[in-house]
């Protein structure tokens, strides 16, 4: 018996999406296989990560991935500049916090100047994210939105909630489009559906089927996202091929595991290390179900998440 | 090739005499089709259907363990490509290597620190599986003392020998040949030599070679030495390789019943950065390895890698459950708040997550509801008035409270009334129906 590859081929495949301008315009998705077996496919763009910042010093993020910002973060648009020119960020994410009711509540107007300010600054790709808290979202992304408009910014989440004015904002302002649902492909479909029938084109939606980070429910994500990219490759399922959004970072800097120091669990080991690897680990184990587009805070782990996707392509 | 249940069913006694439990030959010859039982449980089979249904019914990965005793580690007999489908089977073995002329200290320190690895997350029990001892001195009585200091400072660990001399190995082996090493360094060369090895000292053994089709060959060619308890190590060295030789394995193995790579895989995922070194063993764990060998085990690389493991071969279909009991966050006193809620993981997890956020110290009841979520567990009766007043009234926790109010998900707000029915003296209060409002509310609580 002789080996002969397995391959298989697909009828399906996942849309190609670009975000920002110019020479630093970033391309994700195009792969008409599954993660990384370019043996049988094409994987014409690998997955991009993107550093998360704030419009607010991040009080509530662990000491491990708050001191490395510690000098910049009190400022967003110093904040932003530091990513770009010294961490050579390849996208920024700026997550509009202050705007939650339970922190600052701070106006979607106020917020649009940050993102003008932002955008100013920086020459890379700008994802906009909300707080996430559906009915402040609705205003603060459509100020966003306008605010940006011209610079091909990813925007987000649009979720079942508040989609409708989110998405209008992101077809008059010429964006692109986070579609984000909670763990469940059905939904995950259904969000895009009721989206691309607004007259959204869907090859500007980034499907987001929600984070979890290793050891909090990583295996759901997993599943979820695998069965999303098996529908889209396998069933040609169009409404199933947007890229994949994994918002790491967020998930990740909450729990114990990156918050509890070695004194009260000397099991754990370091808690420097024990966070960074918690972070790569997640990522990692992202990208291989499918996540074309990471976020993510620590810069150590976004190196090893970057040598890793260089090991994988 | 797997048979049919026909195909089965046209080598069976055809008597219908029903000693197997079957009622017919055919019921029978379905189910062994399907894989729910043994040949065996028929008594009048002749032997050479035997022998041509075990060949043709042998899981199409080979399962069998690395190491002996409770600690030994099942590998293999996975039936799917995607754990949604079906749980991934036997988890990745996690294996430290230690050099061989690292040094008695060294090498004592690591066997030691391999044997006091255990822990405990979410009721299971997890360590570092086997310590492979490489030979790079060359020198056969430094290696079989080497092996010996390991076997001897970590008493239960399954051991792996990687060294590609034949005489060397063979004296290593005999030293431990009671822990039943898995020999590794075996090649198209010395194959013979160390088939012969395996089979009279009854260890398994890793094939290695240079892509697949070698390593097709190479496993076929140690098969007919005698040696089937075989490992496949395809040579791959990147991530790249990693995903694609073990995804082509499985599926040839799954999907074509190519028997030559129908084995266990073994990864290295050796680095020289330890977090990236975390990673890449990330890759091989999520991508069907069995054995992952790393160089070191600092203790939050391991935590990770046993995290991620466990993860990745938790059932699918069975929701993961959190044990029933009232959590206790951020140190309440008897005055802290109350809130009760299911035992569905993400539910918990969530849930947990928020007040953990929120910072208020509190106590979160969690009740046994057979993992499932808050309302289909309200709707399938298992979250109900009363048996939530049982649980609460038996648990104990009015004595730990200064209060009797009770925090109740937004979801289930219905059952407010019939609870402070059935909980006499206590206040019932809704919460937030969605997690992420839980903060503002506990917040609100307290202030
Ligand atoms: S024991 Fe064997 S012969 Fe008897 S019914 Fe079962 S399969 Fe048929």
């Amino acid at each position: 018996m002789s080996f002969v590859v397995p391959k298989e081929t697909f009828s399906g495949k996942v849309l190609a999406v670009d975000f920002g301008k110019d020479d630093k315009k970033i391309t994700i998705g195009g792969e008409n296989t599954l993660p990384f077996l370019s043996f049988e496919g094409e994987c014409p763009n690998k997955p991009a990560i993107a550093y998360e910042i704030q419009d607010c010093p991040p009080d509530d993020w662990p000491e491990t991935v708050l001191n490395v910002y510690k000098d910049v973060s009190s400022d967003t648009v110093t904040w932003a500049k530091y990513c770009q020119d010294e961490l050579k960020a390849d996208a920024i994410a700026l997550r509009l916090i202050s705007t939650h009711p339970d922190r600052d509540d701070r106006s979607a107007e106020d917020t649009a100047q940050t993102v003008k300010d932002v955008l100013a600054a920086i020459n890379v790709p700008l994802i906009i994210l909300g707080s996430n808290h559906i009915e402040k979202d609705a205003n603060v992304l459509v100020a966003a939105a306008e605010a940006s408009s011209g610079n091909n910014c990813i925007i987000g989440k649009a979720q079942e909630g508040n989609y409708k004015t989110i998405v209008a904002a992101a077809l008059a302002h010429n964006h692109k489009l986070i579609a984000m649902s909670e763990l469940d492909i059905n939904l995950a479909k259904q969000l895009n559906i009721l989206i691309t029938q607004m007259g959204f084109d869907k090859t500007k939606l980034i499907t987001d089927p929600m984070c979890a980070a290793l050891g909090y429910g990583l295996e759901y994500t997993y599943s979820v996202m695998e069965r999303i990219r098996l529908a889209g490759l396998a069933q040609n399922d169009q409404t199933m091929q947007p890229p994949i959004l994994g918002d790491v970072g967020m998930y990740v800097w909450k729990i114990k595991e990156t918050i509890a120091p070695e004194a009260d669990v000397p099991d754990w080991g370091s808690i420097e290390e024990r966070g960074i690897a918690w972070e790569t680990v997640t990522a990692t184990s992202m990208i291989l179900a499918g996540t074309n587009l990471l976020i993510m805070r620590h810069p150590k782990a976004v190196e090893n998440v970057k040598k890793t996707i260089d090991e994988l392509i | 090739m797997a048979l049919t249940g026909i195909q089965i069913f046209k080598l069976l006694p055809k008597t219908n005499c029903k000693k197997c439990g079957f009622p017919t030959c055919l019921a029978f010859a379905m189910k062994l089709a399907a894989g729910g039982v043994e040949i065996s449980a028929c008594p009048d089979v002749s032997d050479e259907t035997k022998a041509t249904l075990g060949e043709a019914s042998a899981p199409p990965i080979r399962s069998f363990a690395l190491g002996t005793g409770d600690k030994a580690v099942k590998m293999g007999a996975e039936n799917v490509m995607f754990r949604h489908d079906k749980k991934f089977v036997n988890p990745c073995a996690i294996a430290v290597n230690i050099k061989d002329d690292a040094g008695d200290d060294a090498i004592s320190a690591m066997a030691e620190a391999v044997a006091n690895s255990e822990i405990d997350r979410v009721g299971q029990k997890l360590r570092v599986d086997a310590i492979s001892i490489e030979c790079v001195s060359g020198d056969s009585a430094k290696y079989e003392a080497a092996v010996k200091l390991v076997a001897e400072k970590a008493p239960e660990t399954a051991l792996i020998l990687n060294c590609k001399d034949a005489g060397t190995i063979e004296a290593a082996v005999k030293a431990v040949a009671d822990r039943k090493p898995l020999i590794n360094g075996t090649t198209d060369g010395n194959a013979e030599a160390m088939a012969d090895i395996a089979k009279a000292n009854g260890c398994p053994i890793v094939a290695s070679a240079n892509g697949l089709d070698a390593l097709s060959a190479l496993t076929e060619k140690i098969k007919g030495f005698g040696v089937e308890d075989i490992v496949l190590d395809s040579g791959a060295r990147t991530a790249k390789d990693i995903v694609e030789h073990n995804t082509q394995a499985r599926r040839a193995a799954l999907k074509k019943s190519f028997k030559p790579l129908g084995y266990p895989v073994i990864n290295s995922a050796i680095r020289d950065d330890a977090i990236l070194e975390a990673s890449i063993a990330s890759v091989a764990i999520a991508k069907y390895a069995s054995i992952v060998v790393i160089s070191s085990i600092e203790k939050w690389k391991t935590l990770a890698l046993f995290t991620q493991r466990q993860n990745i071969y938790t059932d699918p279909q069975v929701p993961m459950q959190v044990e029933q009991n009232i959590y206790e966050m951020a140190e309440p006193t008897a005055d802290s708040p109350f809130m009760i809620t299911t035992n569905f993981s993400l539910t918990y997890f969530i849930v947990s997550g928020e007040v953990e956020n929120s910072k208020v110290p509190s106590r979160l009841a969690v009740m046994d509801c057979e993992g499932l979520s808050v309302l289909t567990a309200w709707a399938a009766g298992k979250f109900t008035a009363t048996k939530i007043a049982q649980y609460i009234k038996e648990s104990g926790i009015e004595d730990k409270l200064s209060h009797k109010e009770l925090i109740l998900p937004g979801q289930v707000a219905i059952l407010s009334g019939a609870l402070e029915d059935k909980l006499e003296g206590w206040t019932i209060t809704v919460g937030p129906r969605e997690a992420n409002a839980i903060p503002t509310f506990l917040k609100s609580k307290v202030s």
